[in-house]
């Protein structure tokens, strides 16, 4: 006799959703920075490498702390969240492990990532979680109408540092490197073909992707415009290097002059993401898919230990 | 009344080896199914200081750890010159002959000066003169040695070479108990097997499994005392039960990471204590923006700044009703008892799934470092479950879900409740922004572009509104003693055990007819239900660990009431109950409105 519990059910294939554009991923409202921001190059660089790596808008989370380009998930047919300060990807850790089926991507800015929520980047990188971290790094605090950032340069004069900013900057790609991140690569807003496929790879990247990109702020920073980076930044592709070499990728970090390198810096995929790290992922599914109750054999167990 | 009561005190220094014979006796108490209460005064310091564990066991209920010490076994000289005044007439010393001079007791106590090397023989197990008291110690109390023995397998047994270990603690421990039936006393009563059995845990163990029970998927913390064995616990059996636990760099990284699994659809937990949860305070009020359920323990320590980090007090209460800028929805439980604290967490859960906000529980030192007995089927490790309104629930937002509605999802939709329903990331058709910037009810933000006062006041109005359906949802505070007392006690959270008791004492020895009413829901609060019971009140006292009774000046913000007197106690050591006593007397006569007992113990 057969029993209906002894039959597994039928499941019906999903049908294949059709391959998608970047303007399927434009989101409800257009964006409100500046004419000519930086931004919009990477907003749109990061709307085609989600199209392009086959992704449907509900399998993508965007994460944003605060600052001009935190708004960025707002401008994204996707699922976002619009955190707090410097908390993005504190955030979006527990997204990735709560559902690791998943693709969370952070976007931010300099102070949003290397000032006040610089702790958690780096413990992030050397976790190595599975995350796409894109930061538009302009150099300045936009948002708060023009103070000196944690990557302004020596010398910068902002309504911070009205007689010329006295600290060194950060270098988030050698930080980036030595901390643990296991994709490090960084873009110009102005080369929007070369920084879609610089994201593009990261989100194919299973762990930490650093993509830091110039993203020039035309209001309040005159240093840093697309003027100045236009005849600097060099690919690294044609400059000859190997992203696997980790010490030359590290020479490439530090320099700045008459030649800034962009492009793919770093890399390597012999390191378990932080999921796959985790044996409570091993089987399962998603966590957050998870029933929640507990097996009364396992119950029993816990409370024999306390007696 | 208790035919049993009986207290315990092991002191020494930290690395001594305290902890050990107080769980060999704790196992052998709740063994023979009498209840035990626990509570332990340390220091910050992992060797040396001063460690006092006050151990009582009784055949009912054990609610403090009281006001009289029947047995010491001081470890070193300092603990037999701190504490052994306190003994009861009637009580005994136990103690190394050979390392500790024997201080000046009062009449009626036996000094039971253990000969430790002879009674240690060839024995090489460190700190050998605790199990030699042990042994003693059981005799006197009329413990059948087989019960010590089952209680130093459980022990020792489960380490590497765990067998020799427990032989030759068998072996000192036998040499104590034939030593004390040849040269002690027994004490007048002995101690009985009761046929039943307990379970014996922290505070910490009882929060980290009720969140277990709650189907807690995502734990993360930073370590901090008191707080941190939650974290121990979780660690420990993350793998079995399936539960991903996270150490993080740091509070603001645990409260933001919990805040994403609990977006992402996990029931997700974090606990500090005060330190930590000030850095927790932006996120709980983003999680509010945002409609996330999470759930924050705040394990209260004598503050301000690192303050005493071993010490308890209720001090955080307008910390935690303080967290975060701006009016938010959230609720803020206390839980009352170590039992408490276990059924808590379930309950909370299901609060805050329903109404889409954070939950913040406040233990405290006493509580979550305390120990107690809980019987068995205590333990309900199915509770209700109740997730509130997600979208394509089948098992956990993994279903199917409905067609988006014409004109799209709004995920922060108006509704009478002021509750959405939510749609967790990866349902297909329903991407949304959640932002902790003010939005519209497609979650469209109205903090920069688009701002508007009508909007933004529709939006408050309807987060807010969630806060009246909580209150129906949670019980009312009862009164607990007779309705025509002369006083009535009033405390919140970890004081309800040492209350009760006081109201105990006071009623049996004092003549004085008290009852308690204990708050468990500090936010909302049932103000109309407690202030119609306190009308009725002839004397309303409230008990609270604070200084500046943060309580009582809640109380009346919400409901105008102001006490007769006030107990205070800011010292880090919990109450005693005579504290309680005294205080009431003192008010009573009119000595004062705010009674703050000394405490005795030097810990």
């Amino acid at each position: 006799m057969e029993s209906a519990t002894t039959t597994a059910p039928v499941i019906e294939p999903k049908p294949l959703s059709p391959a998608l554009t970047a303007k399927d991923f434009k989101g409800p409202v257009d964006p409100d920075w500046c004419p000519g921001c930086g931004d919009f190059g990477v907003l749109e660089a990061l709307k085609q490498a989600v199209a392009t790596c086959g992704l449907q808008p509900h399998e993508v989370v965007t994460i944003s702390g605060i600052g001009c380009s935190s708004n960025l998930p707002g401008y994204v047919n996707a699922y976002g969240m619009h955190t707090l300060h410097g908390r993005a990807v504190a955030v979006a850790c527990g997204v990735q492990l709560a559902n690791h089926s998943l693709k969370v991507i952070v976007t931010g800015g300099d102070g949003d990532g290397y000032g006040i929520g610089f702790n958690h980047f780096i413990h992030c990188m050397r976790r190595n979680y599975d995350l796409t971290y894109v930061v538009m790094n302009n150099e300045i605090y936009g948002l708060t109408t023009g103070q000196c950032s944690p990557t302004s340069s020596k010398g910068m004069k902002t309504k911070s540092t009205p007689f010329g900013n006295v600290e060194n900057p950060i270098n988030p790609i050698a930080l980036a490197i030595a901390g643990g991140a296991t994709y490090v690569a960084r873009g110009f807003s102005g080369n929007q073909k070369m920084l879609a496929e610089l994201i593009k790879g990261g989100l194919q990247h299973r762990g930490f992707a650093l993509i830091d990109v110039f993203s020039p702020c035309v209001t309040y920073n005159k240093d840093n415009t697309y003027q100045f980076f236009r005849p600097r930044v060099k690919d690294l592709a044609e400059l000859g290097h190997n992203p696997t070499d980790f010490h030359k990728a590290l020479d490439y970090a530090f320099m700045w002059g008459d030649t800034i390198p962009i492009g793919l810096f770093w890399k390597r995929d012999d390191l378990p993401s932080l999921d796959q790290s985790e044996p409570v992922l091993a089987e399962g599914g998603p966590l957050a898919h998870r029933p929640l109750g507990i097996d009364p054999a396992a119950a029993r167990e816990l409370i024999e230990e306390l007696m | 009344m208790a035919k049993v009561d009986f207290a315990v005190a092991v002191g020494g220094a930290a690395g001594q080896g305290i902890a050990t014979p107080g769980d060999i006796l704790a196992r052998i108490f709740v063994r023979r199914g009498l209840h035990v209460n626990a509570y332990n005064a340390y220091q910050s310091i992992i060797r040396g200081g001063h460690i006092f564990l006050i151990l009582r066991a009784s055949d009912e209920r054990v609610n403090s750890m009281g006001d009289k010490i029947d047995a010491l076994i001081p470890l070193d000289q300092d603990t037999m010159n701190r504490h052994l005044t306190h003994l009861r007439a009637g009580g005994a010393c136990l103690f190394d002959a050979e390392k500790i001079k024997p201080g000046a007791p009062r009449d009626g106590v036996q000094m039971c000066a253990l000969p430790v090397r002879e009674l240690a023989g060839a024995s090489k197990i460190p700190n050998v003169q605790n199990t030699i008291a042990l042994g003693a110690l059981m005799q006197m109390t009329g413990v059948p040695f087989e019960a010590l023995e089952a209680a130093i397998s459980a022990q020792f047994g489960k380490k590497s070479k765990g067998a020799a270990i427990v032989d030759e603690n068998v072996a000192v421990a036998r040499a104590g108990y034939e030593h004390a039936a040849a040269q002690f006393q027994p004490f007048s009563t002995s101690l009985p097997d009761t046929g039943k059995r307990y379970a014996f845990l922290e505070g910490n163990q009882a929060l980290a499994m009720g969140g277990a029970a709650a189907g807690v998927k995502f734990y993360c913390a930073y370590p901090m005392s008191p707080s941190t064995g939650v974290l121990h616990w979780m660690a420990k059996n993350a793998r079995k039960l399936g539960i991903m636990v996270r150490q993080v760099e740091d509070e603001l990284g645990v409260i933001n990471m919990a805040v994403g699994a609990g977006h992402a659809g996990c029931r997700a937990m974090c606990a500090t204590s005060g330190g930590g949860f000030a850095l927790m305070t932006e996120a709980l009020g983003a999680a509010s923006m945002m409609e996330i359920p999470v759930v924050a323990i705040n394990v209260q320590r004598a503050g301000p700044a690192t303050g005493v980090p071993t010490k308890t007090e209720q001090g955080d209460l307008w910390q935690a009703m303080g967290a975060g800028q701006g009016d938010y929805p959230r609720i803020i439980v206390a839980p009352t008892t170590i039992p408490d604290c276990f059924h808590t967490i379930p309950e909370l859960f299901n609060l805050v799934d329903r109404f889409q906000c954070p939950g913040i529980v406040l233990s405290d030192l006493l509580l979550s470092e305390g120990r107690a007995s809980m019987a068995p089927e205590e333990f309900d490790f199915n509770p209700e479950i109740d997730r509130g309104e997600i979208i394509g629930w089948g098992g956990n937002g993994n279903g199917d879900a409905p067609p988006v509605p014409e004109g799209g999802y709004k995920r922060f939709k108006f509704t009478e409740s002021g509750v959405s329903p939510r749609a967790l990331p990866g349902t297909p058709g329903y991407m949304h922004v959640a932002a902790t910037d003010d939005h519209m009810e497609n979650g469209i933000l109205i903090s920069d572009e688009f701002t508007h006062p009508h909007k933004r006041q529709a939006m408050h109005e309807k987060r807010m509104r969630k806060m009246e359906g909580v209150l129906p949802r949670i019980a009312p505070p009862k009164l607990f003693g007779p309705a025509n007392a002369a006083v009535t006690l009033l405390g919140w959270g970890s004081t309800e055990g040492v209350i009760r008791e006081a109201c105990e004492k006071l009623a049996g020895e004092e003549g004085i007819v008290v009852n308690n009413l204990q708050i468990k829901w500090l936010v909302p609060l049932h103000g109309d239900h407690i202030l119609s019971l306190l009308s009725k009140s002839k004397t309303t006292i409230i008990v609270e660990n604070n200084y500046s009774g943060q309580f009582a000046r809640y109380l009346r913000g919400e409901t105008g009431f102001a006490a007769h007197g006030h107990i205070r106690k800011y010292d880090g050591e919990p109450f005693m109950p005579h504290h309680i006593v005294d205080g009431v007397k003192a008010i009573l006569a009119g000595a004062t409105k705010t009674y703050v007992p000394t405490h005795e113990h030097i810990v």
